[in-house]
């Protein structure tokens, strides 16, 4: 095979994706490069152990305890590492809270920079170029895309994670929620109200 | 100047489609198996993330554009593999030969897998420069931007904020500078601030003259107004 020293080698490897990845996971396993168990160990880890769960219990946490949300919101890493939501993709972690004046909403438009810790892995709609491309400029277009309206007079900020500082939304606790326990509120809240582009539940289970 | 993924602001891309509820993580079995095999790969310790992202980047914006999220990833793992000497051209074209490999005893393995997830790669460092910029204060972002040490080079200062008057949000601390760490030349670490951006300071035609856009910039993006 003649080495033509192309800038993008990939074209080298079959053209169907689920083959492309096939070929390589088999060069790479025969080479002793890489484990075929330590990626079982890593998917099983995104699929069933990190997710949107873990955010969910910070967030009702922080409704819960005016004290932890002081601290979150001050100082997220050192509160998120006690609770062993820390690592990979949310190193340096910042939650910003909605109130009646602002709406948060996140972002990243050079990539898909997300809090994997807190959230797992972002969704395709997180991902795609519309959501990437249009967020920053018409966040309230997008937020419709999603169902979701505010309130007039609420500014919205988009946070485009052009670092490796992660940011995660605290959203506001629905109202008729008192007398809820932690487990009961995590419930309401949804991975898309912790990135801005939802609202949590409410307990009639209308959003 | 810009490479296809700086879309930030760009027109014409339609609706976002949110995804159903209870939407499993991966949508095939082979797009959980791309992002594995990446990290694995990662964990060979022969690039850094701004080195991965820049690989992405790269790809042709045709490739870019016609490949979904994780086919960008196979085509930039598999470039990065080439062009950091770990797999041959004759490797990929399942021409090479299954000698034992010099890297082979970095494998990430199975039991390692939590830790390193855990452990992550914290992007902030000690020294570098003194903060120059305090809350509250005005500054601007380099205009035109671009990566100022490699012509075409990686750098997280996206076209639709160039040029832009925004005030320092917050300091975040001292962070490695990707316009450095994504080509070798060292992590040239920088304090790192978020910055707030009217939205009439970014786009011809605001939404909402209210709104806001916060990005993270290093020092070097930035000069007091």
């Amino acid at each position: 095979m003649p080495h033509d020293h192309s800038d993008h080698p990939h074209a080298l490897l079959p053209p169907d994706p689920a083959l492309r990845v096939k070929a390589l996971e088999t060069i790479l396993t025969r080479k002793g490069l890489i484990d075929p168990a330590a990626l079982d160990e890593i998917i099983d880890t995104y699929q069933n152990k990190i997710g949107p769960q873990n955010g969910a219990r910070v967030v009702a946490r922080a409704w819960s305890d005016p004290a932890f949300k002081d601290a979150l919101l001050a100082d997220a890493d050192p509160v998120l590492a006690g609770l062993g939501y820390s690592g990979r993709q949310g190193e340096h972690m910042v939650v910003v809270e909605n109130t009646p004046a602002q709406h948060n909403m996140v972002v990243c438009t050079l990539c898909s920079c997300y809090p994997w810790p807190l959230l797992g892995i972002p969704p395709a709609w997180y991902k795609s170029d519309a959501y990437r491309a249009r967020a920053v400029r018409e966040p309230r277009a997008v937020l419709a895309d999603f169902g979701v309206s505010l309130p007039e007079g609420t500014r919205v900020r988009v946070w485009d994670s052009t670092a490796e500082v992660r940011y995660l939304v605290l959203p506001m606790r629905p109202k008729g929620t008192e007398g809820l326990t932690e487990d009961q509120l995590a419930i309401l809240v949804t991975r898309d109200s912790m990135v801005g582009t939802g609202l949590p539940r409410s307990p009639e289970g209308k959003t | 100047m810009s490479r296809v993924h700086d879309m930030g602001g760009r027109f014409g891309d339609g609706p976002v489609r949110p995804d159903a509820p209870n939407a499993p993580v991966f949508a095939t079995e082979w797009h959980a198996r791309a992002l594995a095999v990446t990290l694995a790969c990662g964990a060979l310790g022969q690039w850094n993330i701004d080195t991965s992202r820049h690989a992405r980047e790269k790809l042709s914006p045709i490739d870019y554009t016609r490949f979904s999220y994780y086919e960008i990833w196979l085509a930039a793992l598999a470039d990065l593999l080439v062009h950091k000497c770990v797999l041959s051209e004759d490797d990929l074209a399942g021409q090479g030969s299954d000698a034992p490999h010099p890297l082979a005893e970095k494998r990430l393995t199975a039991d390692a897998v939590a830790g390193v997830l855990a452990k992550g790669g914290p992007a902030d460092r000690e020294g570098g420069p003194e903060p120059l910029f305090v809350e509250g204060q005005a500054v601007r972002t380099r205009h035109p931007g671009g990566n100022r040490r490699v012509s075409g080079g990686h750098t997280r200062l996206p076209t639709y904020a160039t040029g832009a008057t925004g005030r320092i949000l917050r300091l975040h601390g001292t962070h490695v500078l990707p316009d450095s760490a994504a080509h070798g030349l060292g992590e040239a670490p920088e304090p790192l601030y978020a910055v707030v951006f009217p939205a009439g300071e970014l786009w011809s035609h605001p939404e909402n003259p209210e709104d806001e856009v916060v990005l993270d910039m290093w020092q070097s993006y930035l000069e007091l107004v």
